[in-house]
């Protein structure tokens, strides 16, 4: 690091980002038409909400575990179908197999482009297509792993040793013998453990997806939401939280294995 | 051994696809029934005429003024998340409070507590607290992105390089010396590399937030999504993916820059 680098030569720079930094937080705030005294002077409605929160209603327990298992089916459904979508796509987003720019950047951008699209927007979608259901969530589910996971795979893929490689094209390999028997076995287990990162991913989003009428446990917590028992909204985080910790856990262990 | 090896391998693989397939049997796809092709037709055909009367009209309630209000919810949710992560953070990073462990366990349970409840359930909340707007939205986004940047922010300085820290307190610096001398520089980079990440995602959770009244783009393109409005969903998507697709890149851009 030279002495010009340091902060006493381009405190100018550094004020300028802070300058705009500023700027934009004070434009939001007006645009957004944030009132911070509106949180001090309502603080009750959260202490009267908290207050409900604290007393969870066990015995609503039996009702909600249904849905709960429905939600953890629906995630392990939509994860696998994704993954199997996203294997073949992903090894046509990078160079290393297609040696075709145009291919491959085509591929990207469509990838681009279903990652951007929130997946409760996703989800409220499909609904109105297709209708109300668990099928539904499946499908939404599956189309999110597959944006999520065809990007960590082609950017695995973009890190493997070439020399497998090149010692299957100099026995004539063509491209799909490339990818099967030098790219595949190079990052078979890191696609294993993005599938328990992408179920974990998952099971929490899948909590919410009831919410629009995707099935599972978003939809019980949606309709108790709607009528106020915040006894039973509370027991019902609860077990996404004591579910969603089963599951990071048992996947943690799984990928540690794995790696 | 290989023998062995190899029996376990083909159990696992079993044992997985049993899973998969009981998951798959216990749903219900009777939703799928209701679908038919030519109604995928009418929202397809719908879904390419673009009602582009909504772009901008003026009135504060087109697509431009919607956006950017969604634009302004992410970002000062983020500031204000990034803002109040930082004492979050020294709160709970084990190695500033290594005399008194117990400190880093509490910051890092209220960490968690932040996280576990979804989105949504924050923006019910404060659409209670502050009433219906974009305002309720910073908040459940700030609230919300306490906690993940909490973490964060907590498994950077964990894992930083302890040794100029060391140097510093060697050479007689005290604790807030060694704090903005050797762990500030070290950990700035990284830290606005995160909260520029969370702005991404906030973004595409304040576009989905406005399904319980907290303001954005989300409300709009329910109640097309509703109405079967596809020209007016169609603008609506477009406008969502191309926002999100731009602020991908400019974050992408400025963290290219920073390392």
């Amino acid at each position: 690091m030279k002495l010009k680098d340091t902060i006493h030569y381009n405190w100018y720079k550094h004020l300028f980002v802070v300058f705009l930094l500023l700027v934009c937080v004070l434009g939001s705030a007006a645009l957004t038409e944030a009132d911070f005294s509106e949180v001090f002077e309502n603080a009750d409605q959260i202490g009267i909400f908290m207050g409900r929160l604290a007393h969870p209603d066990f015995s609503y327990i039996p009702d909600i575990l249904d849905p709960m298992v429905k939600t953890l089916k629906m995630s392990v459904v939509g994860t696998v179908i994704g993954v199997l979508f996203a294997v073949p796509f992903a090894f046509l987003a990078t160079t290393t197999v297609t040696r075709n720019p145009v291919v491959t950047g085509i591929i990207r951008f469509f990838l681009d482009i279903i990652r951007t699209i929130p997946n409760l927007l996703l989800a409220a979608l499909l609904v109105a297509v297709i209708g109300i259901g668990e099928a539904t969530g499946v499908l939404t589910i599956a189309v999110f792993t597959f944006g999520m996971v065809s990007q960590l795979i082609y950017e695995s893929i973009e890190t493997i040793d070439y020399g497998p490689i090149e010692a299957a094209e100099s026995v004539g390999a063509n491209k799909v013998q490339i990818a099967v028997w030098a790219v595949a076995p190079q990052i078979l287990a890191q696609i294993a453990s993005y599938t328990f990162y992408a179920f974990e991913v998952n099971v929490r989003a899948s909590t919410v997806l009831g919410y629009v009428g995707a099935g599972g446990i978003g939809v019980v917590l949606n309709s108790s939401l709607a009528l106020l028992k915040y006894e039973r909204v509370s027991i019902i985080i609860l077990t996404i939280l004591v579910v969603v910790a089963i599951v990071d856990t048992l996947s943690e262990m799984i990928r540690r294995r794995l790696a | 051994m290989e023998r062995s090896t190899k029996v376990r391998q083909w159990l696992i693989a079993a044992l997985t696809l049993a899973i998969i397939l009981y998951c798959a049997a216990g749903l219900d796809y009777s939703g799928l029934a209701a679908f038919s092709p030519s109604m995928g037709m009418d929202v397809l055909s719908g879904l390419m005429k673009p009602n582009w009367g909504f772009v901008y009209d003026g009135s504060g309630e087109d697509l431009v003024s919607l956006l950017l209000l969604t634009i302004g919810i992410a970002f000062l949710g983020t500031a204000i998340a990034t803002v109040l992560a930082i004492p979050v953070m020294l709160l709970s990073a084990s190695n500033l409070w290594r005399s008194h462990p117990w400190v880093a366990r509490v910051g890092k349970f209220v960490c968690n507590v932040l996280r576990a409840f979804p989105e949504l359930v924050y923006a019910i909340i404060f659409v209670r607290v502050v009433g219906p707007g974009p305002f309720a939205g910073v908040l459940a986004i700030g609230v919300h992105q306490i906690g993940m940047l909490g973490k964060l922010y907590t498994e950077e300085m964990e894992a930083m390089d302890e040794e100029p820290v060391e140097a510093v307190r060697a050479a007689g610096g005290n604790f807030w010396q060694a704090m903005f001398y050797a762990r500030v520089p070290q950990l700035m980079p990284i830290y606005t590399s995160l909260s520029l990440n969370h702005f991404e995602i906030a973004v595409r959770s304040a576009s989905t937030l406005g399904l319980v009244g907290a303001g954005g783009i989300g409300a709009p393109l329910i109640f097309a999504i509703q109405a079967r409005n596809w020209d007016q969903v169609s603008i609506i998507l477009l406008g969502v993916i191309l926002t999100v697709f731009l602020l991908d890149l400019l974050t992408g851009y400025i963290r290219k820059k920073l390392r």
